[in-house]
């Protein structure tokens, strides 16, 4: 009930998947929509293999022995899903599938502004992969993601260069996908499409990229530093030798906390398009959700001591960076209001998307006021480094940023693939997401208070229960995200044909045809009305 | 979702399951408080936003295909008062927390001084008496005490889940943690930085006995020399007296009343002497050369341990309070 | 003469906006290089801080004269450079390759030098590392400054290396006759990055060379 009616199209007889083929065709296109795809596939697999060192932890965490795995093999675990997950699944998610394939077409153009670099970051993430990957077989890393010196730089004898190269590397990807963002939404809008006519979505990209190119560089000299003094036995980070380990925090974080912003950002602008479209309405507050973007962004980069506060950070420091953590809160408060305002009043629609949006906005306010309880000082010195640490950011990046995405994904669907998902399995796996996650999830923040540190690969017997509650829900939420591999795929070929719009959404990607010729418009579209503009003409109401 | 979450609490409750551990120091119940607090606060809100999402999507279901809802642009007044709101719970989450916060962090003149060295993959403490534990700490009840740590290695973090407190051990430097113990029984104590191999094994107990159960236990435990006395001893086996002892031919500035003592260096630059420079002293001699005097001193890096070198802070210590009592 | 038609390219409205995002493209860049370097004196800053005597010592020990001859060098090759653009600009074919390769002249002398530098250092046990030798108070500290002196050089030099490689691509384009007064896109973007690395180095001299050096 409540589900948009399809349009019954065709499909275009030539559009930007069938105007070329063979292999040569996708690895050497310039095609943004087809360099999307290239990333949608490479982080899918990614995102497989962080599920799998998941499972791996899981398992191990059901019983408190450390009876499956090895001390060091646990600890290569819990390291490679962090950096397989961040890094090779978080970070380009959305950017660089959704925000490759959606940015030139809502804004009108025909492609990004330097199409060859676009392909080129594919490559470079691809290399970084393959280095990683490389570090992965051959022995594992188990440095935790956060590569803390000195055991990073001096003690681990694992494969901490190899994937320090592959990390490196990858930032590069990362820093070419911002910059290509911000010049195309700078310099190639549609005629009309002023700043405050664009979509949310383009503001929470262009938030986004200031973040990737302002912060990358800087993980990337830290990452750098540790591998010389590995290769070198110098001592930049080793007290033995006059360095300072701290040094890398400050360094690392610096880049590290905007990161986590990075990965958010660009789901909470897929929320508002969904949010938008399923409730046929113009988005409460453009401005203060457009700003608020920008906020977050920039606020993002003035608290990254917050992750430092029992490090030996002076107490005075701490209180500096406390307090502008609980300022960095409040835009993301005010973008939560301005969704759920934007329900009101409107004409609700219980599509797989919408679902995921729902979902989002209660489960990104739950994670985001857990994070209070980390930005309070003296609640943190208990709470660092716990289980409470692990429940909350895994609110934000699964509850938050990954069903934003799995949202983003089957809204998109229909303009990618010229198809239509089948709507009740959709909405089933959306539910099935949703319990499995909580039920992994939520144990975990008690297990923090209750003391359990993170990282333990053995633990007191009397953390078991919650252990083995969210083991359960882990493999809950395994099922939940196979269903929708399985009927993506199979919507390819068996899918109904969607028509140019099949949701009635507003938004020039819904002017063309589903799937959209090469160079995405027959002729520039010209922008006259407001962003959202569900009901043109109708009088606004006056709250 | 959020009432199966509450009911689910309630019945955890209600079986007995914590959600908090035990509370043995003097914090630990103000920062349940204020756990609580936020607890409160993210309920509230979850509940809040959980129910007017489902009630929106209930109650403005689309019941029409052709429905065509107002739009609405937004409103000011709502932006402030959602905005001032969580600026304002947040505030107070900040201010409270931060008082909490300093006292955690500032620690009695009177506390006990204790020593910590963390290593992969042990805890390594040092009572002034001279009794040593490993991976055990026992501490009586009421008392404040203070553990001045250090790593040999690898960044550790010592973490205490009953009394709340955590501080992370660095190898270079010295990091302090204090607490006064509430309530006798026997508590977790973890490592809590991820540390190599062993991380989730550098685990042991710390013991808070009644003031009596602690005087049996240390004349008990195996003490051998005060820290005060390993300390004098290891000074005159290195030969420190040679270049520190009082006397204008002194070719070391002398070390009576050292410890707080503001000192200015040959850069021009002034310090105040704290544990963390006399180790510096020992090991880097030539880093911070106090004014007036040569770098002629020689590091005993590789020569005396972490431990040993946190003894002869213990004795430096006692020659500013021998000073003291001597004065007529 | 080059061919208006063949230099637009498909996903640009028109000539202007192509140049706008070109320039606009250089900055962006630009400005993660300035944080990539900022990381890097970050650190040295806090360091510098903490040992001043160590890092004057240290600091003694590198050649001021090459130094500054590099420093001059690097001033006139972004004089060169300037001048180029602007032979470009005034479709000036033979006089844009001449500053091409003079600049790359200059760059190439910065890197020589920077070698000579290097190697007498090699040779002075001042590289970090196991044979790291150094008489003075705080030899661990000194090998700090010398750490970052190498990193941040050597990262410089890498810059250094890839402007010159792409100097001599231009110029070969230049040569081949791709540019004129309506399209000198890539010369005005290779001439922001030039300038740029020159900037790090004008930086980087005083920072490491004039520690302590008091006149």
């Amino acid at each position: 009930m409540n589900a948009a009616r399809p349009a019954a199209n065709q499909m275009p007889k030539v559009h930007y998947l069938n105007v070329d083929y063979g292999i040569r065709s996708w690895l050497f296109t310039i095609d943004h929509k087809r360099i999307a795809l290239l990333y949608l596939g490479s982080i899918t697999l990614f995102f497989v293999l962080g599920g799998l060192f998941a499972t791996a932890i899981r398992l191990e965490l059901l019983t408190p022995a450390g009876d499956l795995f090895e001390s060091e093999t646990y600890n290569k675990m819990f390291t490679m899903h962090g950096v397989v997950m961040i890094f090779f699944f978080l970070i380009p998610s959305i950017p660089a599938t959704l925000g490759n394939f959606l940015v030139p077409m809502m804004i009108g153009a025909r492609d990004l502004a330097f199409p060859r670099i676009n392909l080129l970051s594919w490559y470079i993430y691809t290399l970084g992969g393959l280095f990683t990957l490389f570090a992965i077989l051959s022995g594992g890393v188990d440095t935790g993601w956060t590569f803390y010196t000195p055991y990073s730089s001096t003690y681990s004898n694992t494969n901490v260069m190899a994937t320090a190269v592959g990390v490196f590397i990858l930032g590069f990807s990362s820093i070419l996908t911002g910059f290509n963002f911000i010049i195309t939404i700078h310099k190639m809008r549609a005629p009309g499409l002023t700043w405050f006519r664009l979509p949310l979505f383009i503001w929470a990209h262009y938030a986004t990229s200031v973040i990737m190119i302002l912060g990358t560089p800087v993980v990337a000299i830290a990452i750098a530093l540790v591998g010389l003094e590995r290769l070198f036995h110098i001592g930049i980070f080793n007290p033995a030798l006059g360095g300072d380990p701290v040094l890398f925090q400050h360094l690392f974080w610096f880049y590290s906390h905007p990161a986590v912003y990075i990965m958010i950002l660009p789901s909470m602008g897929v929320i508002s398009e969904i949010v938008c479209c399923f409730s046929r309405k113009k988005i409460f507050g453009y401005s203060f959700v457009a700003f608020s973007s920008i906020a977050i962004a920039l606020l993002g980069f003035l608290v990254w001591g917050h992750h430092m506060f029992v490090s030996s950070q002076s107490m005075y420091a701490g209180m500096v960076f406390s307090i502008l953590s609980f300022l960095v809160a409040i835009p993301s408060a005010v973008k939560v209001f301005n969704w759920t305002a934007t329900m009101y009043k409107g004409s609700v629609m219980y599509n797989a998307p919408m679902l995921y949006a729902m979902g989002f906005i209660g489960l990104f306010t739950m994670g985001g006021l857990t994070g209070l309880f980390l930005s309070t000082l003296a609640t943190d010195v208990h709470l660092h480094d716990t289980y409470f640490v692990v429940a909350h950011f895994h609110y934000i990046m699964v509850g938050g940023a990954l069903m934003g995405y799995l949202g983003g994904i089957h809204f998109w669907w229909p303009k990618i693939s010229g198809r239509l998902y089948p709507e009740a399995w959709a909405r089933f796996s959306a539910l099935i997401i949703f319990v499995g996650f909580n039920l992994t999830f939520f144990p975990q923040f008690i297990l923090g208070y209750l003391g359990m540190p993170r990282r333990y690969h053995a633990y007191p017997p009397e953390f078991q229960v919650l252990n083995v509650m969210s083991t359960a829900g882990a493999s809950i939420l395994a099922v939940g995200y196979a269903i929708p591999l399985i009927y993506l795929f199979w919507s390819l070929r068996y899918g109904p044909a969607a028509g140019p719009n099949p949701w009635q959404a507003k938004g020039l990607e819904w002017q063309t045809s589903s799937p959209p010729p090469t160079h995405n418009f027959p002729e520039t579209p010209v922008v006259t009305e407001e962003a959202y503009e569900y009901y043109p003409g109708a009088e606004a109401e006056r709250v | 979702m959020d009432t199966l979450i509450h009911l689910a609490f309630w019945a955890m409750l209600q079986q007995g399951v914590p959600i908090v551990p035990e509370r043995a120091s003097s914090v630990a119940k103000q920062i349940d408080y204020l756990y609580y607090f936020l607890t409160g606060v993210t309920l509230f809100f979850s509940a809040l936003i959980f129910s007017l999402v489902f009630y929106f999507a209930v109650r403005y279901r689309q019941r029409h295909p052709d429905e065509r809802p107002q739009p609405i642009h937004g409103s000011l007044g709502l932006e402030v008062l959602w905005s001032a709101i969580p600026l304002g719970l947040t505030m107070v989450m900040f201010f409270w927390g931060a008082h909490l916060f300093y006292i955690v962090r500032t620690p009695p003149s009177d506390a006990t001084q204790l020593y910590v060295v963390g290593k992969q993959w042990m805890w390594k403490i040092q009572h002034p008496e001279g009794q040593r534990e490993i991976n055990a700490l026992h501490v009586p009840v009421g008392r404040p005490v203070k553990l001045t740590m250090t790593s040999e290695d690898v960044i550790h973090s010592f973490y205490i889940p009953a009394f709340r407190i955590k501080m992370d051990v660095l190898p270079g430097r010295y990091t302090e943690l204090w607490f006064t113990a509430t309530k006798a029984g026997t508590y977790h104590l973890f490592c809590a930085e991820y540390c190599g191999a062993k991380h989730s094994g550098m685990i042991g107990w710390v013991t808070v006995l009644e003031p009596a159960d602690y005087e049996a236990w240390l004349s008990g435990a195996p003490a051998g020399e005060s820290l005060e006395q390993a300390g004098a001893r290891l000074f005159r086996q290195h030969n420190c007296h040679t270049c520190h002892e009082a006397g204008p031919t002194s070719r070391g500035p002398s070390l009576h009343e050292i410890l707080g003592k503001q000192v200015r260096l040959a850069s021009g630059e002034t310090v105040v002497v704290d544990e963390g420079y006399l180790r510096e002293s020992i090991l880097q001699p030539n880093a911070k050369v106090v004014a007036g005097y040569e770098s002629v001193m020689p590091t005993y890096q590789g020569q005396i341990s972490e431990e040993g070198i946190l003894q002869l802070i213990a004795y430096l210590k006692s020659l500013t309070r021998a000073e003291g009592k001597a004065q007529p | 003469m080059s061919d208006q038609a063949t230099t637009l390219a498909p996903q640009f409205e028109g000539l202007a906006q192509q140049k706008e995002s070109a320039i606009f493209g250089m900055w962006v860049f630009l400005v993660t290089e300035v944080m990539f370097f900022g990381g890097m004196f970050a650190g040295y800053t806090a360091y510098r801080y903490r040992f001043h005597e160590a890092f004057t010592a240290g600091s003694d020990h590198l050649n001021l004269l090459l130094g500054g001859v590099n420093t001059a060098v690097l001033i006139l090759s972004s004089f060169t450079m300037a001048m180029a653009v602007h032979s470009a600009q005034l479709n000036r074919r033979r006089a844009l390759i001449v500053f091409l390769v003079l600049t790359m002249l200059l760059g190439s002398t910065f890197l020589g030098i920077k070698a000579v530098e290097y190697s007498h250092k090699f040779h002075e046990h001042l590289l970090p590392g196991p044979a790291f030798q150094f008489e003075g108070a705080d030899p661990q500290h000194a090998q700090l400054f010398f750490s970052f002196y190498f990193a941040m050089t050597g990262f410089h030099a890498l810059h250094m290396v890839i402007g010159v490689a792409l100097l001599a691509i231009m110029t070969w384009f230049a040569w081949r006759g791709r540019f004129s007064a309506e399209y000198y896109n890539p010369i005005e973007v290779s001439g922001l990055y030039w300038h740029f690395v020159d900037i790090v180095w004008i930086f980087l001299f005083p920072l490491l060379y004039l520690v302590g050096h008091h006149g």
